[in-house]
């Protein structure tokens, strides 16, 4: 059903889009907590940089992420100091890409299930004697926890969809940077209407599969509230 | 009665000024200098917004005094240089409304405190408490599964098994439904004589600070208005104390009699000695009762002719006037101590009530609170 191509294709994306998950969780996460606890006046302006990959158009988003990334930019000047080249046109460009793209999708529920914790838990635990570390594991991160389940689908879910960014920085390199959507993106450029199909298919019923299993999640569990 | 707290070994020594954070809106500041017990039960009373949670919470270290002081037993909390973070102070904090944590069971929740307290708990004291609170068999439950009373026992038993020098206790019982409330008195009551630990208990309800209470403080506006014991407040007429029918004062005694026939025992008081109703209190027992200045009417004459079983000889101390302009409050020394009368100003005129006069106190009904 799937040429030897297409198969390159969805192993490329999982990889990317699982890679780019756990990275954001890791980078997310001390970025949700910040912005839920703050009262600092950057709190607008770093909230609003992390939601503007949700309005901007990818090609924007890739522009400066090429520019930013190649030879002259500061990723650039950075990635070739530590003596990895320059990253556009690589895997690891697109991790990076995707890593800014996707990054509302990941914060903002872990942030907005934070900020529903309210202080009181927090202070419970402060007199039992939990330090802010002890807090911060025993307290907020299971009670976050429907926020990073949110988080880490629409983290993956969302990479998995990407196109225009994966285009600007990516290009099209089999086994490097050809991800599904491109893939299919090609199909249709060389009229191979059958196989755009079934690859457009697969990415369908993924995504409606996953939207239903985290819907289905939060009906569950309504006082979980991943508000 | 607050002898025992000059030594600053002893007791607990707090000066705070708080300022509400913000400006404008509101204009509320806690000013405080309180040196309290090293022991028993001490209530912070007091309206709502008078300041007393914020105390509270300036004592846990969960609000920053812009100054403050503050030093347990010989501990030092808070001064200029020093400002120990809560999960240092050994303190256990009962907040108003169910604090438990929703992803524990009841025994997550007391495990959470064990494994943090200060020294390795006892499996004695774990059982100890756990069957003070009467909650083994609500261990393996998640808080949604528990009524509010039985989680409001758990959040006790789990402040406990931190094992504090100092127990912090913010109107536990004011989300509560009145049996509910009747429900946990019985538990705090035996937690004060079990354990041996200061606790502040922080109430707007008469009836909660004069059943508990052995020390009380007196708020309003974010500042002191009087300290002492709680007979000794709830006799003054100069305070901002709740009027009208909750008026009272709070008399200690001991059971020196018990009638078999009448099912009554006879207290001795330092007001006087009160027939009340055998409540089960052996003979030397120590209990307290209240006297509502509603249920206190006066004669000239020692009626023997009465129903009213308890009568004492007064002096008249002075006469005020209560929140309604109809009724006037009458504070009476009886023996060492003092009583108060609610009268209608006509009776007063009618009797010729002053200062310094001598009548019969008739008391319609003392209740135990203890």
């Amino acid at each position: 059903m799937f040429t030897e191509a297409d198969m390159g294709a969805i192993w490329l994306t999982l990889k990317l889009a699982s890679v780019v998950t756990v990275l954001l969780l890791f980078i997310g996460t001390p970025i949700a907590w910040w912005l839920a606890r703050t009262r600092s006046w950057l709190k607008g302006p770093v909230g609003a940089v992390v939601a503007l990959p949700l309005v901007l158009p990818p090609t924007v988003l890739g522009f400066y992420l090429l520019i930013a990334m190649g030879p002259h930019g500061f990723i650039g000047q950075l990635t070739q100091a530590l003596g990895m080249g320059v990253l556009p046109f690589t895997f690891w460009g697109l991790v990076v890409a995707s890593v800014f793209y996707s990054l509302p999708f990941v914060v903002q529920p872990i942030q907005n299930a934070m900020a529903a914790l309210g202080e009181r838990p927090l202070e419970v635990a402060a007199t039992l004697r939990a330090g802010p570390w002890d807090r911060f594991f025993t307290v907020v991160l299971p009670l976050a926890k429907p926020g990073f389940l949110t988080a880490t689908i629409l983290g993956f879910a969302h990479t998995v969809g990407e196109f225009g960014v994966i285009l600007m920085i990516g290009g099209n390199i089999p086994g490097q940077t050809r991800v599904v959507s491109v893939q299919i993106y090609d199909h249709v450029e060389a009229m191979e209407y059958a196989q755009a199909h079934t690859l457009a298919a697969v990415m369908v019923i993924f995504s409606f599969a996953v939207l239903l299993g985290l819907y289905g999640f939060q009906r569950k569990n309504p006082w979980w509230g991943v508000r | 009665m607050i002898t025992t707290a000059t030594n600053p070994k002893q007791g607990l020594h707090a000066r705070f000024q708080w300022q509400y954070p913000g400006s404008g809106a509101s204009t509320f500041s806690l000013q405080v200098d309180l040196a309290l017990p090293g022991n028993g039960i001490t209530a912070i009373f007091g309206q709502s917004g008078s300041g007393k949670t914020t105390l509270l919470r300036c004592v846990a270290g969960l609000e920053r005094a812009t100054r403050g002081y503050l030093t347990v037993n010989g501990e030092t909390w808070q001064s200029d240089r020093v400002f120990l973070p809560t999960h240092q102070r050994s303190l256990g904090y009962v907040f108003q409304e169910s604090s438990l944590f929703p992803h524990l069971t009841a025994q997550g929740n007391l495990n959470y405190a064990v494994k943090r307290a200060g020294t390795p708990g006892s499996q004695s004291l774990y059982d100890q408490v756990i069957t003070l609170m009467g909650i083994g068999p609500l261990l393996p439950r998640y808080p949604s599964q528990l009524s509010g009373g039985e989680r409001q026992r758990v959040a006790i038993a789990r402040a406990l098994l931190v094992q504090p020098r100092l127990l912090l206790m913010d109107e536990p019982l004011a989300s509560l439904d009145m049996a509910r409330k009747q429900e946990i008195l019985p538990y705090l009551e035996k937690l004060r004589t079990t354990f041996d630990i200061p606790i502040l208990y922080v109430s707007h309800s008469v009836d909660e600070v004069t059943r508990l209470a052995d020390h009380v403080v007196l708020l309003e506006q974010g500042r002191t208005v009087a300290q002492g014991h709680v007979s000794e407040v709830f006799s003054r007429l100069d305070l901002p104390l709740p009027a009208g029918d909750d008026a009272g004062v709070v008399w200690q005694g001991e059971v020196i009699e018990r009638n078999q026939q009448w099912h009554l025992s006879r207290i001795r008081c330092a007001g006087g000695e009160l027939w009340v109703r055998d409540a089960g209190d052996a003979v030397g027992q120590r209990i307290r009762v209240r006297i509502l200045a509603r249920d206190v009417s006066l004669t000239l004459a020692c009626h023997d002719d009465s129903s009213i079983l308890n009568r004492l000889p007064v002096r008249v101390m002075e006469i005020v006037t209560d929140r309604d302009a109809a009724m006037a409050l009458v504070r009476l020394q009886a023996g060492s101590d003092h009583v108060i009368a609610r009268l209608t100003y006509r009776s007063v005129e009618h009797l010729k009530l002053a200062a310094g006069q001598r009548l019969w106190a008739q008391i319609k009904s003392v209740a135990i609170v203890r």
